[in-house]
């Protein structure tokens, strides 16, 4: 029900109609939920749909968050 | 069941059920019952059959031909013998294109040349146009057994080995019916097995290819049938980058999709290393790993078990039922 | 996004949460209940909930399943279609199509003449199909929660724009905070905290589940998919509790805005309208559906087809998927489950959804520990 993938988009048309690339997959998607996307811009792809844009910043935090825990298990912490 | 469904043909219970049920019960014959990929027949004789419905004909890596001979070629393989000579039956709808089919024949020309296999004998059907799917090829093969699964073999610690990535084959299909507006570089992994013969003869104990139903109805139906339980780790699974994309993507589990050029072996435990490196000698086997083992420590006899990626425990069950269109 | 399947940080998670749970010194310990279909498969396909119970931690499922909410009257009215329209194309994500009636399912019936049954991934197929073939009724099986409603009404409004009179849709839309609202009322479950699903919540917010802290004095996290985002989501959710401050968490900020999307939500209601729709198990819930307003009223394929209202639920005899959906029992406990009900036989659609738990529970299995 909520299976939705992170994907960054490739092309952009004026309809809304676009491309994003997933792991080297070459999707096509609906961008008409979120107008503000641009090229470059990473969303969350549902159903062929992009239902949010990724803020970046948040992404890199939770990646260090996660390096972090990883990080405190090695030294047995 | 008083009418057949789709999912008879599907490669998961449904079809185990009936091939038990109203085949091998009507035949009572046993080197039937024992539903290896060949039958393996006394003289030294390795026979098996398989019937290609492919929709579409054509698919990056591939075509219905060459799948037919692959196909067959590697049930031999995996059941102990060389492969020598195939039969060549076609089902063709009234209104085939021409080019069509001979595309498709040079495509099983060339298969059986690659896999040293001749084409010895044959029949050609034609049925009204609507009642065959443009072409259905059915091929039977015969081969010389040099070695002989068994699973009477396996001990605890033999490693179970995969020759490759998974899912290749099913997706490549799947993309090629322009289903679900999506591209990807992924082609048919349909490639003959040949490189495995020689394990016969250093210790292989059991074979099997990785298709309908996939890597974990393979692995389950071999575990059921063994006093151990089988380990696997989630982690050494091979995937191609397309695979794992499209996994997520449209939410199906690799562990379950077909491929046409991959096989499980179980090897003892001190000959795992050198066929793993035997394998990886080979362009097709690049990718081989040592995925799991029949062992002792966790499971109860017969079950398949998964260590996942996250580190907990879980059953492998087999696939029950498939959505998929045809792809083998 | 690896790193959120790191075993290493996983593994400090889970002592993390085992530590709060320690501290906490309840028994029975915390219950969670994750609502999101797609959360409890992510949970058994990896292995976690084990890991979590040894943890101090019970996950129970909520009712975020469509096609298991979703009556078995609506799944009869799309077979209707499919077996009384002559000509048309019936569209439909996998799931729905398995689902047992005592018709058959979309599956196994036998379609009208000229008619078929597509298996879809975006609604988007359909109403192209649509387009290519004006004399073809081309009908949308729409089954969802607000991750999907936004992409349903956009297809709608596309048809309506580009006079695709040939579309229409049989909506089965389904809202996510009535129905929590109404499993805390119930009171049938005790429930100590909620896992929000992220994906609903990337269309909606973290406001409509406001209530459930402010009314309920109940903790939430809205979370991710990978592993990683559930246990810290779990983990925020027994920090609530510790300090007795339940409020809705936001743990998957890289994915959502906390104000949601108001583009979709605009889309969503200028299409549809709430109303109080019946749900498998849970009965009649006030404003936990949507259907069509009159505008657009011509795209509804009720109407179209002359299908009458969804009467009675009418699911198979001995099914307990309604008491599964409300989190009264686990698969396990039903009396079929894994004996006449298995995925291949399947009797309700708990078993058929890829996020149904009853199939979740199948395939996945409660579980392992090693043998001594």
């Amino acid at each position: 029900m909520c299976l939705a993938v992170p994907a960054k988009i490739t092309s952009k048309d004026d309809s809304g109609q676009g491309t994003a690339d997933h792991m080297g997959s070459e999707v096509k998607v609906n961008l008409v939920l979120v107008p503000q996307a641009k090229r470059g811009d990473w969303v969350i792809i549902h159903a062929g749909f992009a239902i949010s844009v990724m803020n970046a910043r948040e992404a890199r935090e939770t990646l260090r968050l996660f390096k972090e825990l990883a990080a405190t298990q090695d030294e047995g912490a | 069941m008083t009418k057949i469904s789709l999912e008879v043909g599907s490669g998961g219970r449904l079809m185990r059920e009936f091939i038990a049920g109203r085949i091998v019960r009507a035949f009572r014959d046993p080197l039937l019952r024992e539903l290896g990929d060949a039958a393996l027949l006394p003289g030294g004789l390795a026979f098996t059959t398989d019937s290609y419905v492919v929709d579409p004909l054509f698919f990056p890596g591939g075509d219905i031909g060459r799948l037919a001979v692959n196909g067959t070629v590697n049930d031999l393989v995996v059941s102990g013998a060389k492969p020598r000579f195939l039969s060549l039956a076609l089902i063709l709808e009234e209104g085939l294109e021409g080019d069509i089919l001979d595309r498709v024949i040079r495509s099983i020309r060339s298969a059986a040349a690659k896999a040293g296999v001749r084409i010895v004998t044959g029949d050609t059907k034609v049925v009204r146009r609507g009642q065959g799917d443009k072409i259905y090829i059915n091929t039977a093969g015969v081969g010389a057994s040099i070695g002989r699964p068994c699973l009477g073999k396996i001990r605890r610690g033999d490693k179970i080995i995969l020759t490759g990535t998974l899912g290749d084959h099913s997706l490549a299909v799947m993309l090629a019916r322009g289903d679900f507006g999506l591209t990807s570089k992924v082609r048919s992994d349909c490639a003959p097995l040949l490189f495995l013969l020689p394990l016969w003869t250093r210790g292989a104990k059991w074979m099997r290819d990785v298709t309908r139903g996939g890597l974990a109805t393979v692995l389950f139906e071999l575990a059921e049938r063994l006093p151990y339980p089988v380990l696997i780790e989630e982690d050494r699974v091979p995937l191609s980058r397309p695979v794992r994309s499209a996994s997520e993507l449209l939410g199906i589990d690799p562990l379950y999709m077909a491929c046409e050029g991959k096989a499980v072996i179980v090897a003892p435990a001190a000959g795992a290393d050198d066929f793993l490196r035997r394998l990886r000698a080979h362009p097709l086997g690049r990718k081989a790993a040592i995925i799991g083992e029949v062992q002792g420590r966790v499971g109860r006899p017969g079950e398949l078990l998964l260590r996942t990626a996250a580190g907990g425990l879980r059953l492998l069950e087999p696939l029950t039922s498939e959505l998929l269109p045809r792809i083998c | 996004m690896k790193e959120l399947r790191d075993p290493k940080a996983l593994h400090g998670l889970l002592r993390d949460i085992r530590e709060r749970v320690g501290k906490l010194g309840r028994r029975p310990g915390p219950r969670l209940m994750e609502v999101c279909g797609t959360h409890t498969m992510a949970l058994f396909k990896s292995g976690l909930t084990p890991l979590l119970a040894e943890a101090g931690v019970d996950m129970v499922s909520g009712p975020g399943c469509p096609v298991c909410i979703t009556p078995n009257a609506t799944h009869e009215a799309a077979i209707a279609i499919l077996t009384g329209v002559e000509g048309a194309t019936l569209a439909a994500f996998g799931d729905m199509t398995r689902v047992p009636t005592r018709k058959g399912s979309l599956q196994t019936v036998v379609p009208a003449r000229d008619s078929r049954l597509r298996i879809v991934y975006s609604p988007e197929e359909a109403v192209e199909e649509a387009k290519r073939d004006p004399a073809r009724q081309v009908v949308f099986f729409g089954a969802g929660f607000e991750t999907t409603i936004p992409a349903i009404a956009f297809t709608v409004r596309r048809a309506a724009a580009e006079g695709l009179g040939n579309f229409s849709v049989l909506p089965a839309l389904w809202l996510v905070p009535p129905a929590l609202r109404a499993v805390l009322e119930a009171k049938e479950v005790a429930v100590d905290g909620f896992i929000y699903p992220g994906h609903v919540s990337a269309v909606i917010g973290a406001e409509p589940y406001e209530f459930v802290a402010r009314d309920f004095g109940v903790p939430g996290a809205i979370a991710g998919f990978e592993p990683g985002d559930i246990l810290l989501a779990v983990r925020s959710v027994l920090d609530q509790m510790a300090e007795r401050k339940p409020r809705v968490a936001l743990e998957y900020s890289r994915a959502i805005d906390p104000a949601g999307n108001p583009v979709a939500r605009a889309m969503m209601t200028e299409i549809f309208e709430p109303f109080d729709a019946c749900w498998r198990g849970l009965g009649t819930i006030p404003a936990s559906g949507l259907r069509f307003r009159k505008k657009f009223a011509g795209f509804d394929a009720g109407p179209r087809f002359g299908l009458g209202e969804a009467a009675t639920e009418r699911d198979l005899a001995g099914c307990r998927c309604g008491d599964v959906l409300r989190g009264i029992i686990q698969p396990e406990k039903c009396p079929l489950f894994r004996k006449t009900c298995r995925p291949d036989s399947p009797l309700g659609p708990c078993m058929v959804s890829y996020e149904g738990s009853c199939l979740i529970h199948f395939k996945y299995g409660p579980g392992l520990r090693p043998v001594s």
